[in-house]
């Protein structure tokens, strides 16, 4: 298997990155944010197993694995909240959650 | 004995403190209980420590008692400590005891009153400020007390505040004495300055010791000093506030409008009776603002239809002759006529509260009339007071200390001939409007229903005053009368007379002002009862009755005020609201609304706006660190 470049590996996550930051930021659907939140850890993610496989060490791989494990949590508030939220407004749309405002 | 001097004050502000402190939660008896018997309290203790104080004199005929050190910083170095002297303890027999007299007094006038307990909370403060004053052995505690009987004053005036008339009255009492207390803070100023020291004796020491008569510097603290008494005693030209401040509660006018607060001008002049005898020139200006308020006075006293604005006049107009005697160095007498006054003014001012609201809230007297029969002891009691102000000879206490001011307004070194035909002709004055009151009051017709009567809380301290105004000049008789004068040896070892002071009136003199003071009463029961329906007449006609409002509205100085104060005051500051600061205040404020409207329209609550502003923040950040 050929080694995948340190370059080429962190621009892929950095492309995962924006994708899901721009996805965060224009998407209103509150279950879309939560996939575009998970694909910007994936990024991160990413970003470690590269560095690890780069210097040959196994730190990368075990922050992704405490990557995953937050993610997992994030997923579970995440939907708990998008539930209420649901049977509180009726609907995922972020921006009717607006109430807080100066 | 002397050592408990300390819980004179100290009494009545536990009292205030505990009346505070319980407020809502206390009955009415219980109000009553603790504010009359703390003064009560205080009262006994005065008497305790005067009469040790009497039979056994402290060396150097003084006892000081110092208690703490105020605080310390650039030299100046005020303590909280009390000094008691001669003169001293004449003023906190008076205090306390007719204090204890209207607070008894007051538990049963005001018994139907909502603010009880608030009223008793107030009127300790004062008792406690007054006696601060009078025992403060420097000017700047001095001047804690007589702020403090000024605040109390202001409270206790607009003390009915739902009427918005009588809190203008108190702010207008609070106002104008505010006048005089800016000059008087400025002359401590001054004092202090020149002599590095406020406290009270070794100042006097100094002003003797350092100065030659007429000093500049002594010039200018003396009538700076004469600015705050003039302004705390209703002396021209800042009596207006006096008269207005009979909107208080009739105990508070007997108090503090009569007999205690408002002679504090009278207390800081012959405590600092050392700066008027360096400054001969403003001693004289006392004399005369005290002939020509007594004159003032005297005049406005006989023209008012409202009883207790008759007696405010009349009051402002003896504190005028207590001015005159200080005026002309007989320090002496003007405390004598301090003690009588005080005995036979609030005699007056709780009868009067008597007839006001026996008669259901009326103040005018030509609407009371026929109440002799009606309210006896009331008629005697005021009938006994009047005659004590209008100085009826031999039989009252107020006839022996005008008397003495009379004289003292003609001896030598000080003395002059108009000072004294003023102070006789003011006599002949207080003569006709005191009986006046009298007989408008309590003779002829009556014309409104008695609604309520005194008992006998209301009526006591009216008897025991009554007695106290005939038998409390009976200490200082006249040379002609065999001179037997302990008062005037008492308090002259705290006020030494001058070297001259030996001249005696005679017979001959004393005559007169009994000549005079008896037809001033004798020309009141003409007009009043045997001509009462030819003055009625005389006094529609157009003249006198131009004359008669003139006078009644104080010979029109708060019009006078009104025009060349208040109102280029307000012009002024019409004129100059768009000077050059507003700009820059007005500027400060737009700043400060715009940045917060901004601030609050990005609070607008959409979620995705806050993560692409915090990303925004976030790309900047690590843009600056890695392009650094």
């Amino acid at each position: 298997m050929a080694a995948v470049s340190l370059n080429s590996g962190l621009i892929l996550a950095a492309i995962l990155f924006v994708i899901g930051f721009v996805g965060l930021v224009t998407r209103r659907n509150l279950i879309v944010m939560l996939a575009c939140i998970e694909i910007m850890l994936n990024a991160a993610g990413l970003a470690f197993v590269v560095a690890g496989a780069r210097w040959g060490r196994a730190d990368g791989q075990v922050m992704f694995l405490f990557v995953l494990a937050m993610a997992a949590a994030e997923v579970a508030v995440g939907l708990a909240l998008a539930i209420r939220f649901r049977k509180t407004l009726g609907r995922l749309d972020i921006d009717e959650a607006d109430e807080m405002r100066g | 004995m002397l050592h408990l001097l300390w819980l004179i004050p100290a009494l009545p502000l536990a009292g205030f403190v505990l009346l505070t402190l319980l407020n809502r939660r206390l009955s009415r008896p219980a109000a009553a209980i603790i504010g009359a018997g703390s003064v009560g309290l205080a009262a006994i203790v005065a008497i305790l420590v005067s009469v040790s104080f009497m039979v056994s004199p402290p060396a150097g005929h003084h006892f000081h008692q110092v208690l703490w050190t105020w605080f310390d910083t650039g030299g100046l170095r005020p303590q909280v400590a009390f000094y008691l002297d001669a003169m001293t303890v004449i003023f906190i027999l008076v205090i306390t005891v007719i204090g204890f007299l209207i607070h008894l007094y007051s538990t049963e006038f005001m018994e139907h009153d909502e603010g009880f307990t608030r009223f008793f909370m107030y009127m300790n403060l004062f008792v406690a400020s007054m006696l601060v004053l009078v025992l403060a052995d420097n000017l700047l505690l001095l001047y804690l007390g007589w702020e403090g009987v000024g605040m109390c004053s202001y409270f206790l005036i607009a003390f009915w505040q739902k009427d918005t008339q009588n809190v203008y009255c108190g702010r207008k009492a609070f106002i104008v004495t505010r006048i005089g207390d800016t000059a008087m803070i400025v002359g401590l100023f001054l004092l202090f300055t020149q002599y590095h020291t406020l406290a009270i004796q070794p100042l006097m020491t100094n002003i003797a010791n350092a100065t030659f008569s007429g000093d500049p510097v002594v010039v200018a603290a003396a009538l700076l000093l004469l600015g705050g008494a003039v302004g705390k005693s209703a002396q021209l030209p800042l009596q207006t506030w006096l008269p207005d401040a009979m909107a208080g509660p009739t105990p508070v006018s007997a108090l503090i409008h009569a007999a205690t607060m408002v002679t504090a001008g009278v207390y800081l002049i012959a405590r600092t009776h050392v700066l008027y005898l360096m400054a001969p020139d403003v001693r004289l200006v006392v004399a005369i603002v005290g002939t020509v308020t007594l004159l003032y006075a005297g005049f406005a006293a006989l023209a008012q239809r409202d009883i207790k604005r008759a007696l405010a006049y009349s009051t402002v107009s003896q504190i005028g002759y207590m001015f005159l005697a200080l005026g002309v160095a007989g320090w002496d007498a003007a405390i004598f006529h301090f003690m009588t006054h005080a005995f036979f003014k609030a005699l007056l001012f709780l009868g009067a509260g008597v007839v006001i609201e026996a008669l259901a809230d009326e103040h005018d007297i030509f609407k009371m009339g026929g109440l002799r029969r009606e309210l006896p002891v009331v008629f005697w009691t005021f009938t006994i007071g009047a005659a004590s102000l209008a100085a009826l000879p031999l039989v009252t206490a107020g006839y022996y200390s005008k008397d003495l001011i009379i004289s003292s307004s003609l001896a030598p070194p000080f003395g002059d001939v108009w000072l004294w035909a003023g102070a006789v002709a003011g006599a002949l004055l207080t003569g006709i409007y005191s009986f006046r009151l009298v007989f408008v009051t309590f003779f002829g017709e009556q014309h409104t229903p008695i609604t309520r009567r005194p008992r006998w809380r209301m009526q006591t301290p009216l008897v025991v005053l009554a007695v106290l105004s005939v038998i409390g000049g009976l200490v200082w008789l006249p040379e002609w009368m065999g001179g037997w004068d302990p008062f005037a040896r008492f308090v002259g070892a705290a006020l030494p007379l001058l070297p001259a002071s030996g001249w005696s009136f005679g017979l001959g003199e004393a005559t007169i002002v009994e000549i005079v003071s008896l037809a001033g009463i004798g020309i009141a029961s003409l007009l009043w009862i045997r001509w009462r329906d030819a003055t009625a007449v005389f006094s529609a006609r157009p003249v006198p009755d131009a004359l008669e409002r003139y006078w009644r509205a104080g010979w029109g100085f708060d019009v006078l005020y009104q025009y060349v104060f208040v109102v280029p005051v307000k012009w002024f500051a019409h004129v100059a609201r768009n000077d050059l600061v507003e700009p820059v205040v007005k500027g400060i404020a737009g700043i400060n609304v715009l940045a917060w409207r901004g601030l609050s329209a990005s609070q607008n609550g959409l979620l995705r706006l806050y993560i692409a502003v915090a990303g925004a923040g976030l790309a900047i950040i690590i843009a600056v660190v890695v392009l650094k």
